[in-house]
């Protein structure tokens, strides 16, 4: 009989995860649990000015310290070449500063020691002469005729911009505007934020005199990625390269880039032939490592006077600080922030981005995210409610009339990428009915009355998420497929491995239980393994959603090769052709003749045990995937809230999410991902960013700074879903890790925005801090959220 | 390191003084030679290698390294291990027998109540010293008694739901408000 496939864990089974068994014990494995035998300790000395020539640095009073093992400089780095390193967008980072540094934080020495305790004494005791030079900490300063020059490193570079680059039809566009009703303008501003893991980034490198061998254990969302690279910038042969990221406290994207820190441990090993631990401390986390969004918005619609959106034209500038170091695919400089707009209906569009350096850690990391489509749909949610009220229009009928329509697909976007798929009309209805919206408005004009100010904002939005297709998605020149390998042991269990890399998705869970409905093995069976670049398959790791979207159909694939294997070792013990062999799930049997069957435990026995002629032995194999589009989910996020006048604080009365991502492998996962999304996203819109002040000191270095949201504060969330299944995923799923966090933040803002709209005020800048929303109240102006313009 | 062998750094710095501390960890007497200045959290991690209790923040925010203090959630990473003498510390690794869960764990698990696990420990800690003292927590105290932990993963959400999950069942097996 076929099996039952939610018994054996497969798809829709909401089975509690395999990994929480060690996590609940506390006997996680992360990078900073590891210890090898022998092991030193390093710890970095970072800058405390944003920007200042190096004059010289005095080590002798560290080498002093008994226990200090090494102090390493840039000088020594670049006595090696190792004093610079490309990163992930062709620029290039300081290791360790030789010249100058250029932003608060930035690593300037490290000391290897016996305890890291005698580490940190090492870096107190190192005298670093300065000469200070004037900071820029605001882009448009940044740009400015006489800013001060901060890459005066790099050969042909004059002024602080990074790039320039434009997507879409640009006189397209200046004719919808020509024959515009009305234009609707605003500004807006994403700020920097910082995804913040709870673990911090460390490694232990641990190089091997003996066999030329270098292992690496690191906090890395990609460690192939990370093989490589240290393979060509260290000049180290990449099959004497092992890269191991153990289980990771959260990454979020933080942990995507190489860092100086792993570099310079890998180093430190070398020459001291140790294994060398480093773990950050939490505010070198937060003021060096990759950083997310910051990006300035100068957007306008044109509109016709029946809520038609006509055009988009969008112009943006971009902080990238002191280097280009964005984790994103090579053909697009801004991610994909071009992605804006793809669930309406809009004939052309043209958008401008201007990247510039300023006195700022590097980064532009996708986080929780897919390459800046978070900024594009915020830009673009908070550019819809400012054009439905210009039209005076309701903001839930301006999206319907706008939305693409269900036999629409397959559809391509304003900026030209392909949508296939969605029942967006559906999503908004379901998440408005469950809202109450008619009804809230009638409350929202009752309160008034009372001198209460209530608001409701939605947003709604597809995505594009798991890149590739490796046509268009590389980097570095890598393209963006990725992979699993899977062995079916003679007992029917299986050990699955693949290119991805879990940081809290719950692979080791999910992974199996697609196995489970390709070959009806029980999901209890199949051990999952990432991580290990010795062991594992290529892949490009997991971050902008991607795992399920590309390895996860790697997965699919794999198991139905086996699959196709199995059959003919069926067709053997079954003793006849395989034409004339059915499947169902876990068994294969004869046509015609039901009883007469073996299920897949069976062939993988045969497969070790009794293998037909001409068949090779065993039960093994690989695939290799690569996604022939994006995958495209849809939300649609509504959010209550009341301001109070009095403070300017805001709270959320309810949030409805309705989530269309195709088919749900875990529904209980998929779920625990939406909630974390949204709280990602209602830490943006309520407290959580990193600016500075006019000297480039970081505002927002350690937690009682940079604020999180803990439970108190998280509001509760109200589910829903729709399933609208992904026309060429192979189980037809869509990535969705990331939906929440992008969708999420405009809803709260557009309910703020919504109570305060009769103030005359359309813009506050995130967060949404009650000082800046009392400040809006008082004098009915917008408010900016813009870091310092620095007066010299 | 045993007491047959433990290498001493070439050049003492005699001016380096140890201490003796010696605490209840997870009901078992230990004892340990140390400097001073060594941090809670550092002693149990790295000195008695119960790597369950996780450091995050160094700034008592985060909560990652929750430990119970004779039954009180303390944040280890900014508590002298010194302070610990001739006291009882609990860690993650103390909560469960050989043989069976303890219902926060269950919980955690059941409810989906974690993801990247780094944080868990500690809140499921934070948790079992609410549970504890009131057996029956609404959702407010729950969120109350969880807010010195922080977690960027779940969304809280079902966290609390496993707590509640927990006290439910520690209500059922009669086992609430027992300190083992």
């Amino acid at each position: 009989m076929a099996l039952d496939e939610i018994k054996i864990g497969g798809l829709g089974a909401s089975r509690r995860r395999v990994e929480d068994n060690r996590f609940i014990r506390g006997k996680g494995n992360y990078v900073d649990d590891v210890v090898l035998p022998g092991m030193l300790h390093m710890e970095i000395l970072r800058s405390p000015l944003a920007h200042a020539r190096i004059k010289s640095i005095d080590t002798s009073a560290a080498y002093a310290i008994p226990g200090v093992r090494m102090v390493m400089t840039g000088e020594m780095m670049a006595a090696r070449n190792l004093a610079w390193m490309p990163t992930l967008s062709y620029d290039t980072q300081a290791v360790l500063a030789t010249d100058k540094v250029r932003f608060q934080g930035q690593e300037v020495a490290a000391v290897i020691a016996d305890d890291p305790y005698i580490a940190k004494d090492g870096c107190e005791a190192i005298i670093v002469d300065y000469e200070p030079l004037d900071p820029i900490v605001n882009p448009e300063q940044a740009v400015a005729a006489d800013a001060p020059l901060i890459r005066d490193d790099k050969v042909n570079q004059n002024d602080n911009v990074v790039f320039d680059w434009e997507v879409g039809d640009r006189e397209g566009t200046d004719r919808a505007f020509a024959e515009a009703d009305v234009v609707s303008k605003i500004k807006l501003h994403y700020p920097r934020s910082h995804p913040s893991p709870i673990e911090s980034c460390g490694s232990i490198a641990d190089f091997d005199r003996s066999t030329s061998k270098l292992t690496v254990y690191m906090t890395s969302q990609a460690p192939h990625i990370v093989r490589a690279a240290v393979a060509m910038v260290a000049e180290l042969p990449e099959h004497m390269i092992r890269i191991i990221a153990p289980d990771l406290g959260g990454g979020f994207g933080n942990k995507v880039p190489v860092y100086p820190g792993y570099v310079i441990s890998i180093l430190a090993s070398i020459l001291l032939e140790r294994p060398v631990k480093w773990i950050e401390d939490k505010t070198g986390n937060l003021i060096s490592t990759g950083f997310g969004r910051d990006v300035y918005l100068d957007g306008e619609l044109a509109l016709r006077n029946d809520g038609k959106i006509l055009g988009v034209r969008m112009n943006t500038v971009s902080d990238h600080g002191a280097f280009f170091a964005d984790a994103q695919p090579s053909k697009f400089k801004i991610g994909l922030l071009h992605s804006a707009f793809a669930c309406y209906d809009i004939p052309t569009a043209y958008l401008t981005n201007r990247g510039v350096y300023t006195n700022k850690s590097p980064g532009g990391v996708a986080y929780r995210c897919s390459f800046r489509v978070t900024e594009a749909m915020f830009f673009q949610e908070r550019m819809v409610q400012a054009a439905a009220d210009e039209l005076g229009m309701d903001q839930a009928e301006f999206r319907r009339v706008n939305l693409v329509k269900d036999d629409d697909f397959p559809k391509r976007t304003p900026f030209g990428f392909l949508t296939d798929s969605g029942q967006y009309e559906k999503c908004l209805q379901l998440g408005l009915d469950a809202i109450g919206y008619d009804d809230f408005l009638k409350q929202k004009e009752e309160a008034k009355k009372k001198g209460r100010l209530l608001g409701i904002g939605i947003s709604t939005m597809t995505e594009p998420l798991g890149a590739g297709n490796s046509r268009e998605y590389d980097i570095l020149g890598i393209k963006m497929f990725d992979s699993a390998e899977l062995r079916v042991h003679m007992t029917g269990k299986a050990i699955l491995r693949t290119g991805a890399k879990t940081q809290g998705q719950g692979h080791e869970t999910t992974w199996a239980q697609i196995v489970a409905h390709e070959l009806g093995i029980p999901a209890e069976d199949i051990v999952v393994e990432e991580g290990d670049t010795d062991t594992a398959p290529f892949g490009m790791g997991t971050y902008a959603s991607r795992s399920t979207p590309v390895a996860g159909a790697a997965v699919s694939m794999v198991s139905r090769k086996i699959r196709a294997k199995a059959r003919k070792i069926a067709a053997h013990l079954l003793e006849v052709s395989d034409e004339d062999i059915e499947w169902e799930l876990g068994r294969f049997y004869v046509r015609g003749a039901h009883d007469r069957g073996v299920t897949i435990q069976e062939c993988a026995m045969a497969a070790y045990s009794n293998v037909p002629d001409g068949l090779e032995p065993g039960l093994e194999n690989n695939a290799y995937y690569d996604p022939p589009n994006l995958t495209w989910p849809f939300a649609c996020y509504i959010a209550t809230v009341e301001v109070d006048p009095q403070t300017g604080v805001w709270d959320v009365l309810r949030l409805v999410a309705v989530d269309d991502c195709g088919v749900r492998i875990n529904p209980m996962i998929v779920e625990g991902q939406i909630m974390g999304g949204l709280t990602e996203a209602y830490a943006m819109a309520n407290m959580q960013f990193i600016t500075f002040d006019e000297d480039g000191n970081c505002v927002g270095s350690n937690y009682m700074d940079y604020l999180l949201p803990t439970a108190w504060e998280t509001p509760g969330f109200e589910l829903h879903e729709v399933v609208t299944p992904c026309p060429h995923h192979p189980i037809g799923a869509k990535g969705i890790g990331e939906c929440a966090t992008v969708g999420g933040p405009a809803a709260f803002v557009n309910a703020v925005m919504d109570a305060v709209k009769d103030t005359g005020v359309r813009n506050i800048d995130m967060p949404l801090l009650p000082d800046r929303v009392y400040e809006a109240l008082q004098t009915g102006q917008d408010v900016s959220g813009a870091p310092p313009v620095r007066n010299r | 390191m045993t007491s047959l062998f433990e290498e001493v750094p070439t050049s003492v710095d005699a001016d380096v003084p140890t201490t003796r501390v010696e605490l209840k960890l997870n009901g078992e007497t230990r004892a340990a030679q140390i400097e001073p200045r060594l941090l809670l959290a550092h002693l149990i991690r790295n000195g008695f290698q119960l790597t369950g209790t996780h450091t995050g923040c160094d700034t008592t925010n985060c909560g990652a390294c929750t430990v119970l203090f004779d039954g009180q959630p303390v944040k280890s990473c900014t508590m002298f291990a010194v302070q610990a003498n001739g006291h009882e510390v609990t860690t993650v690794e103390g909560m469960a027998t050989a043989s069976e869960l303890h219902p926060v764990q269950e919980g955690f698990k059941d409810e989906h109540g974690l993801q990247c696990g780094f944080c868990t420990p500690g809140m499921m800690l934070s948790a079992k010293a609410l549970l504890d003292e009131n057996p029956n927590p609404t959702e407010d105290e729950v969120r109350w008694a969880l807010s010195g932990n922080l977690c960027r993963c779940t969304g809280y959400q079902n966290i609390v739901k496993a707590v509640l999950w927990a006290a439910e069942k520690m209500r059922q097996d009669g086992s609430a408000g027992d300190e083992a």
